[in-house]
């Protein structure tokens, strides 16, 4: 009898007819993993669901899988924890993939777990490490106290083995040649309408102005230690001149300094890996470091020369926050009239 | 309106730096760290207390911690709920999210029933995001969670919002839910000097796997899925060499970092 393949499958998420990036990062790993376990010959597969969405089915077809798995039908067209839970929890007692794979996303964080509940199966939370080791197991690395600590987490005796990763966890890979088979599911053979008990009135999604935090070289972040919404608009001025984006620390969201929540950088918000984060009066919390860590230079400023944030920088300058922004601004624009005069 | 609403007490997010991995045990060290009710789980105690004083009802708080956290409980009620309900048995440790979630469906049952379950969307702890799902799962109700906004009528109706990326989700449905709540829904109140005078006299109950009738088997490390491996310290620290001088003076130096970074043309 040939031994059984381990299947690795990513749910991929969509919205008004787009993939949400977190989806291609989560496939980049599993094809990622397959590669790594390569004695197990692997395979990956993705699930879409949704409405008339079969040009994102082509599209998911080329990312180097297997298969894709297509359910398509209007009751589909929003992610709804009810129907997409019903029809991923028929679709992988039938299959019975060895792994799953969610982006931690809004929608993510509530159909994760929904489905480990009714499978009766291991669940691991924003994974920041995915590896298969020697038993075939996935070995999934998670972090708990806002990322001060990372676990190695299994799941044994359960299947499948489930793990969610939070967006920009990973950088997209490369897009594979190659074209996976495109497997149309019968959708009225996988959701009946008593499934579902919520109904969707509305999605609303607003384009977020300005330079994206996650595709910013120059992230100037601001901390507390900024002191006040005048002086926050200097970091906004220091971005502009450095073409960045400006984010923040939840101390500074909660005093209303900032633009928004997309802009809150740590474990509960954006991962950014810039060339260079300059940090302004952020004391450096695990949880706000754990989703800079991987930016290229770490400058910080700071009056508290014991903030821990000087301890994860390549630069420190303990100095008010403030005073030392509004000197860079007319140093940077001091230099580029320079530049144009020269 | 009978409202459970679920209370994790965690070590203060505030101190998180000083936790640390004892390097010859390999395990985790959070001595002296105060213990502090789950920050998202005030939001909901919050917005289970408005619809109290709205509808009438009773707020009960359903936990699963140590004997030890029954001050933290103590302190749910000074804020205004009801009673408590403390789950607390050694078997209980070493809970994954669905082994935790199986002895609150039991103890909301028990202590119910509840027309609405709500609780903080994600802890500051472990950060699963898991409990709202899986409580809702295995107590049949309708679920939602990462809830910026909720009008639920005394008929039963609700309508609900839950926060996506970049926007939101707006459902409508019926009691009984079980609805995740995040920091943007309400401003939890302060506890009053009379709240905490008549928390003394509310009733705290704790509950043992016997009293809840759980198998040992489906409960704690034991009854987890996902089992723990080992654990490390991230190490994040980078060189910290420090600018020196004027404003003036390290604003040149930064420039010129931004500069051998390809920053500035």
């Amino acid at each position: 009898m040939a031994e059984k393949r381990l299947a690795i499958w990513v749910v991929v998420e969509q919205n008004q007819g787009k993939l949400a990036p977190v989806s291609i990062e989560v496939l980049g790993q599993a094809v990622r993993l397959v590669e790594a376990a390569s004695a197990l010959s692997g395979e990956v597969a993705v699930v879409l669901l949704g409405d008339q969405v079969e040009d994102l089915a082509e599209e998911l077809s080329a990312y180097g899988v297997d298969q894709v798995y297509w359910v398509d039908d209007p009751r589909l067209k929003h992610y709804q924890n009810d129907s997409y839970a019903a029809v991923l929890q028929r679709l992988v007692e039938r299959e019975k993939p060895d792994i799953l794979l969610f982006g931690a996303t809004g929608a993510g964080e509530e159909l994760a777990p929904t489905l480990a509940a009714r499978l009766s199966t291991g669940l691991a939370a924003h994974c920041t490490g995915l590896d298969i080791n020697a038993d075939g197991q996935l070995v999934m690395k998670v972090p708990a106290f806002g990322g001060r600590v990372l676990g190695e987490i299994f799941c044994p005796s359960t299947s499948p083995q489930m793990a969610s990763i939070k967006p920009g966890t990973f950088t997209v890979t490369e897009r594979r040649v190659g074209r996976g088979e495109i497997v149309r599911e019968d959708a009225s053979s996988l959701l009946f309408d008593e499934d579902i008990r919520l109904e969707i009135m509305d999605v609303v999604q607003f384009e977020p102005s300005g330079l994206p935090l996650e595709k910013a070289d120059v992230v100037i972040a601001g901390g507390y230690g900024m002191g006040s919404k005048k002086n926050w608009g200097l970091l906004e001025q220091l971005a502009a001149e450095l073409q960045g984006a400006v984010g923040c620390t939840r101390p500074a969201l909660d005093e209303g300094w900032t633009a928004g929540e997309h802009t809150m950088i740590g474990t509960s918000g954006k991962t950014v890996r810039p060339k260079v984060y300059l940090g302004c009066g952020i004391s450096g919390a695990a949880h706000h470091v754990a989703g800079i860590k991987d930016s290229g230079v770490i400058i910080n400023v700071n009056r508290d020369a014991l903030a821990p944030a000087h301890a994860y920088s390549d630069y420190c300058v303990t100095d008010d926050a403030k005073k030392v922004v509004e000197a860079l601004l007319e140093e940077i624009r001091r230099t580029k009239n320079e530049d144009d005069s020269g | 309106m009978e409202i459970a609403v679920l209370l994790k007490p965690v070590p203060d997010p505030a101190q998180y730096d000083k936790i640390q991995i004892d390097p010859a045990t390999g395990i985790l060290v959070r001595k002296g760290l105060k213990t502090v009710i789950n920050p998202e789980d005030k939001h909901a105690l919050e917005a289970a207390l408005q619809l109290k004083e709205q509808h009438g009802g009773r707020v009960a708080l359903i936990g699963m911690a140590p004997a030890s956290a029954v001050e933290t409980f103590r302190e749910g009620l000074a804020i205004g709920a009801d009673e408590a309900f403390l789950c607390s048995d050694r078997a209980f440790a070493g809970a994954d999210s669905l082994a935790t979630s199986r002895v609150l469906a039991k103890a909301i049952n028990k202590a119910g029933p509840f027309a609405l379950v709500l609780c903080g969307s994600t802890s500051a702890d472990g950060g699963t995001a898991h409990v709202p799902s899986q409580v809702g799962e295995l107590l049949g109700f309708a679920h939602l969670t990462h809830v910026i906004q909720m009008e639920i009528s005394p008929d039963g109706r609700a309508t609900v919002r839950a926060k996506m990326e970049n926007g939101y989700r707006e459902s409508r449905g019926r009691l009984p839910l079980v609805l995740g709540i995040r920091r943007e829904l309400n401003t939890p109140r302060y506890i009053s000097l009379m709240g905490i005078m008549a928390a003394q006299g509310k009733p705290v109950h704790v509950w043992s796997l016997n009293d809840l009738g759980l198998d040992k088997g489906k409960v704690g490390l034991a009854g987890s899925p996902t089992q723990p491996g080992k654990l490390y310290q991230p190490d994040m620290k980078r060189k910290g060499e420090v600018l020196q001088g004027e404003a003036r003076e390290v604003a040149q130096r930064l420039v010129g970092i931004f500069r051998s970074a390809g920053i500035l043309g």
